[in-house]
Parts: C-alpha cells; sequence; structure tokens
C-alpha cells in the first residue's frame, strides 16, 4: 500500500461528515492519508489542519460546484501522480456520481457503500450491506494498483481534531483540459412546508407497510391521539401518500424527536440516517429479520394493521 | 428521440426470510417472486412519457436468465417498442463493470438519444452501472434525476443532494442519466396487457454473441476474489416486546407515555 486519497466533499461552502469519515477509515489503516480539496477558493484548506498528514487543493474558477466533468480529469491526474492503494469518499450524491465514472475512465475497482475495510496480505476486504441491508456482504478483492471505495454514510467516526502538521499543497491547474458539456445550473432547497418534522417530540412514522393511501388515516389517528406528527419513509413520499416535506432520511430530513415509532419500515440506511438519532425508536415489522431492529430500542414482531388500532384505543385511556 | 432503458429483474426480499446458499456466494432465490427493479421502473415510466411527447421509440434491455423476459414484457406493457435480452446464465454474479461491458457490446455501436438506467438496483445496490456505461460510450451524464425535461436537443435535469436539496445541471444529448425513485408515478400494468405484448419479438442474445469469453463475465471475470454473504445478527438491541397484542400493545403505550414526556 503507498498511501490513501480521500476526496473532499463540500456544499455550500462547508465540508461535508463525509469527508471527515472518510479520513478517519483512512486513518485506521494506518497509512499515510492525503485529502484533496477542489475549490474554487482556498478557504476550507483551514478545516483540515492538524487533522490528516496532508492536504492538495486544487484551486480553479470551475471548481465552485461540484461537476464529473471537472472532477475527472483532475482527480485521474493526481491519482496518476501519487498512485494510491485507495481512494475514499462519501456514498452520497456526489460520491455516487463521481465515483463509477472515476472506475470507468481509468479502469479501475469499485465497491460502493462500503461499512468496513481491512487490509492485510496485501489484500483489501470490505463489508457493505445488500438486500435492503438484510444480508451483509463481505468482499475480497483482487490486488489492483488502486481501488476505489464509497463509504456509507455513519460507518466510520468523523476524524478529530488536531495531531497532524498537516503539509498543504496548492495547484492551480488551469481549466483547458476541462470538459463542459455537463453544466450546472442552479441549486434548490426545498419550499418550507407548513408542518415541520424536525421539530416534533413524537414521530409517528408509516413505511411502505402501511400499503395504501387509505390506511394513513389509522396512522394519523394514533399521532393525533399522541399529540405526535406523522412522517414517512420515502416510498410513501414517491407514490405521494404523504407530502415529500414528511420524509425522514438522507435525502429528506434528519429528525430527532423524543420517540419514534416506526411502522412498516425495514430500516434501509438512507432511513436510519436520518432518524438514528431519535432517544429511543420503537419498530413494528412483520418480518423479524427487519434492519430495523438493529437500531431499535424496542421491536415488536406483529402486523401494523393489528397494533395500530389497538394502541389508538389504548392511549386514549 | 430514441431511448434505451436498462432494466433488470429482482427479486422481492422486502418480507421474507433469505437464505444464504452455494457457501456464502449466494442467496437462495428459487422460491422467491421476482419483479422489475423499483428503479427502473420509474426509469420506463420516464422513457415512455417522453415519447409521448417527442415521438421516437423506446427500447428496452435486460440482462439476466430466462425469466428476466417477464420484466421487458411488463415495459412493452407500459409501451415502450422493443427489447433486447442478453439471456446467460454464467453473467450470474457478474460485477457492473462487466454487465456495462455486455450492454455497449449488445448495442453495437446503434445510438440512441437518451439512455436511461435505474439509480440503483434492490438486490446489491451498487449504484455504479449507468455511470460506468456512460464511461464506456463517452457520454455526457448525470445521477439520480427526480425530474427530466429535454428541450432543443439537450436534458435539464434535477438531481437530487441530500436533506432536500436538489441541483439543477444540463446535459447535451446523447447523454445518460440514472433515474431516483419518485421521478414519476409509474403507470399501472393489468394482466391484460401484458398478455397484449406477449406476440411481440424480443433480440436475444449470448455472451458468446457479445464475445465476451467465460473468464470475463459472472464471478470470475469479476473484480472479486472471494465472496460471503451473511445475515446479520438478528435484533441485535432491540428489545423485543413479547406476549398477547394486548399486553405488547399497553407496554408500548407505557413507553410512549414515558419516553415521549406524556402524562
Ligand atoms: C440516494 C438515495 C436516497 C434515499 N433517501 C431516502 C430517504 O431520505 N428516506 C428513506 O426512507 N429512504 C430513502 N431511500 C430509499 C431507501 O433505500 C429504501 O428503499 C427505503 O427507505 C425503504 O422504505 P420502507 O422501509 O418504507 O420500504 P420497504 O423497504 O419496502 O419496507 C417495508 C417494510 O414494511 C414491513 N411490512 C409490510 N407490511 C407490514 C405490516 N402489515 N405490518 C408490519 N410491517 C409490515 C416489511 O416487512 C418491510 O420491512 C433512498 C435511496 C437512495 C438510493
Ligand atoms: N443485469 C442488468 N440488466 C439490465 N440492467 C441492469 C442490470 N444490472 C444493472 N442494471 C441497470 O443499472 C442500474 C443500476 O444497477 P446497479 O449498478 O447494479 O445498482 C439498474 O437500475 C439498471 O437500470
Amino acid at each position: 500500500m503507498s498511501g490513501i486519497l480521500v476526496i473532499a466533499e463540500h456544499r455550500d461552502g462547508e465540508l461535508r461528515d463525509c469527508t471527515w469519515e472518510a479520513v478517519s477509515a483512512g486513518l485506521s489503516l494506518r497509512q499515510n492519508v492525503t485529502a484533496v480539496l477542489l475549490a474554487s477558493e482556498p478557504g476550507l484548506a483551514e478545516t483540515f489542519r492538524g487533522r490528516l498528514p496532508s492536504l492538495r487543493l486544487i484551486l480553479e474558477p470551475d471548481l465552485a460546484e461540484y461537476n464529473p466533468e471537472h472532477y475527472l480529469p483532475l482527480v485521474e491526474a493526481l491519482i496518476r501522480e501519487t498512485a494510491p492503494a485507495l481512494v475514499l469518499m462519501g456514498h452520497t450524491s456526489q460520491g455516487m456520481d463521481l465515483a463509477p465514472a472515476m472506475a470507468g475512465r481509468m479502469g479501475l475497482p469499485l465497491v460502493t457503500e462500503c461499512t468496513s475495510v481491512q487490509t492485510g496480505d496485501g489484500k483489501m476486504t470490505v463489508t457493505r450491506p445488500a438486500y435492503g441491508g438484510k444480508v451483509v456482504e463481505r468482499l475480497v478483492l483482487k490486488p489492483a494498483p488502486t481501488v476505489i471505495l464509497t463509504l456509507q454514510g455513519g460507518a466510520f467516526e468523523p476524524a478529530s481534531e488536531g495531531r497532524f502538521d498537516t503539509q498543504v499543497q496548492e495547484d492551480r491547474p488551469g481549466a483547458a483540459d476541462l470538459r463542459h458539456l455537463r453544466r450546472f445550473v442552479e441549486r434548490i432547497k426545498a419550499a418550507v412546508e407548513e408542518v415541520d418534522i424536525t421539530a416534533a417530540d413524537i414521530l409517528v412514522s408509516v413505511g411502505r407497510g402501511i400499503g395504501a393511501p387509505d390506511n394513513i388515516p389509522l396512522a394519523q389517528a394514533l399521532a393525533d391521539r399522541l399529540g405526535a406528527t406523522l412522517s414517512c419513509s420515502r416510498p410513501v413520499a414517491d407514490a405521494g401518500w404523504l407530502p415529500k416535506s414528511r420524509q425522514v432520511g438522507t435525502s429528506g430530513q434528519t429528525v430527532r424527536p423524543k420517540v419514534y415509532l416506526a411502522l412498516g419500515i425495514s430500516g434501509a440506511f438512507q432511513h436510519v440516517a436520518g432518524m438514528g438519532g431519535a432517544e429511543v425508536i420503537i419498530a413494528v415489522n412483520k418480518d423479524p429479520r427487519a434492519p430495523i431492529f438493529q437500531v431499535a430500542d424496542y421491536g415488536l414482531v406483529a402486523d401494523l394493521f393489528q397494533v395500530l388500532p389497538q394502541l389508538t384505543e389504548l392511549m386514549e385511556a | 428521440m430514441n431511448i434505451l432503458v436498462l432494466v433488470k429483474n429482482v427479486p422481492e426480499t422486502v418480507e421474507t426470510e433469505l437464505k444464504i446458499v452455494d457457501r456464502g456466494r449466494s442467496v437462495e432465490t428459487d422460491e422467491l417472486v421476482f419483479s422489475i427493479n423499483e428503479w427502473d421502473n420509474y426509469a420506463v415510466e420516464e422513457a415512455v412519457a417522453l415519447k409521448e411527447v417527442h415521438g421516437g421509440q423506446v427500447t428496452l434491455l435486460t440482462l439476466g436468465d430466462e425469466e428476466a423476459e417477464d420484466v421487458l414484457r411488463r415495459g412493452l406493457a407500459m409501451g415502450a417498442d422493443q427489447a433486447v435480452h442478453i439471456c446467460d446464465e454464467d453473467i450470474e454474479g457478474s460485477d457492473p463493470r462487466t454487465v456495462a461491458q455486455a450492454v455497449k457490446r449488445a448495442l453495437d455501436g446503434r445510438e440512441f438519444d437518451l439512455i436511461l438506467s435505474g439509480a440503483q438496483s434492490s438486490d446489491l445496490g451498487q449504484a455504479q452501472t449507468g455511470v460506468l456505461l456512460a464511461q464506456l460510450l463517452d457520454l455526457p451524464y448525470a445521477t439520480l434525476a427526480v425530474g427530466l425535461e429535454v428541450k432543443d436537443g439537450k436534458a435539464m435535469v434535477e438531481r437530487e443532494l441530500e436533506a432536500n436539496t436538489l441541483e439543477r445541471v444540463e446535459l447535451p444529448l446523447p447523454a445518460l442519466i440514472t433515474i431516483q425513485s419518485g421521478i414519476n408515478q409509474p403507470r399501472y400494468v393489468s394482466i391484460l396487457g401484458i398478455r397484449k405484448v406477449r406476440k411481440m419479438t424480443i433480440d436475444l442474445l449470448e455472451a458468446d454473441d457479445l464475445d465476451l469469453e467465460p473468464d470475463e463475465i459472472g464471478f470470475e471475470g469479476s473484480i472479486y476474489e472471494e465472496r460471503n454473504l451473511s445475515l446479520p445478527p438478528q435484533g441485535e438491541g432491540a428489545e423485543m416486546l413479547e406476549g398477547s397484542l394486548n399486553q405488547v400493545c399497553l407496554r408500548m403505550a407505557e413507553i410512549i407515555r414515558e419516553k415521549g414526556g406524556l402524562k
């Protein structure tokens, strides 16, 4: 192994947590870790000081926003120059966009959504979820000069503050080689709705297991009785059974209620990332193997259609 | 406008108990019901809806065993015009790179204005194949589309980012776009609809036709040396509530009152 390269992710002038998670995953392998920050101005470079051995700062006006056509040639050049054994980044909307393109372009192996990484005997072993988290896939990779991994959000503790004398190298490659087929136009933040699920003490949250829009009132009735707010997983919002503003998860909202009651939600990581910080999680699911039971404090294997009316009635008393 | 859509046949595993077989290599699928990958269903709907506005043809392509024909029939019933089936048992266990390579070979230089894939497949969830294909074909691409408009030879894509945020990007056609769930409301497919397309011919290809050597496909041709599946420990951490329905509901009510700060 000859070092690890972390691709930093930033948006709206802030580094994203996945950057620090990737740095700590790299450091845990006792390797020389370098982060690369592609940006239009150097401001964020300061945040790296002390947290890892070295930073490569690539500055270019076109790098204000993420665009794979700008990232790809620059990252490729850096990989050719430094020949890292491992390239790490978050399994985020950016990582999902960039990593496969790097792998395809450079002919490098890629494993996505990794939850652990180990090296030994010149071999790399990773784990990742499959089948919606019901199965753990453990993969030993064939030897390759460089391997690319995207890391599941929250699987690694973010790197802590300073103990390194961080070396910073700045480059201004110029825009000459950058392709401009894909064009960033604008970013859009979803409009604020009248119901704010992040403000609720108790959330009654329904997943695909609720089955049909006609069943939503059953959950609403319980929520009303508890003075709770109704939230949901993605498929429920996708189908339009509840508005998008009620969606909990990576692409929806992050909630930290006192009680989170998950009804018919399997517990995919994109959902769990949005509710794992709840004080108490109670899960009702008819599948005893549902991954949600791995994060819940209390679990009940049951049909939610039996539980809902009964619980609603009991809460009256 | 001619559109290609990649569709994959996947097992429904959400509510079933899974068994690991083949010395940890795979999940027992004999008893499982297969259907179109959730994300691909949105992609087919998007393609058919675009065709309805702009004209042209929608072609579907799948790699899979004989049963995978079902997803093609389903897509044809939704309004696609043609279908290609790369049918090969050995393709089982291939990595996304191999799948993308096989698709490229199957296209054999045929061009499309737009290629759509799902953002990810629900079984292994690699979220790689579409973008790998874009690289092989040297096409501009965008992932995780929750909005798509085509105008004047350009695609305006709304990409989903984190935390209720989107970004709008513009791509010149031809381009490849991976579709995120929720981009549309896929139309309903009836048994009758599927019966109606029963006679439509499907182009059948095998790995041989694509000049894929046995050591290029399947597990052998993959980037993996070893693959081992296991079931995570059950209910680790959660206290499981047990008893009659009334008992467990009483206990739950108690927990909610106490932890939720209700009297
Ligand atoms: C980029 C990206 C971003 C994403 N962002 C999010 C996000 O922000 N939020 C999110 O939630 N998801 C998100 N997802 C989707 C996520 O991967 C899962 O597909 C989704 O969370 C599954 O929702 P679910 O648990 O409701 O449905 P399923 O996984 O289908 O699970 C339904 C569950 O209900 C149970 N069930 C069925 N009937 C009953 C019954 N009668 N009684 C009790 N239990 C029953 C089943 O056993 C099953 O466990 C994202 C995916 C991607 C690729
Ligand atoms: N065997 C296959 N046949 C057809 N399309 C596929 C196949 N595997 C993956 N795809 C396409 O690629 C997308 C992403 O898959 P994956 O990279 O496996 O997560 C899927 O949503 C499909 O559109």
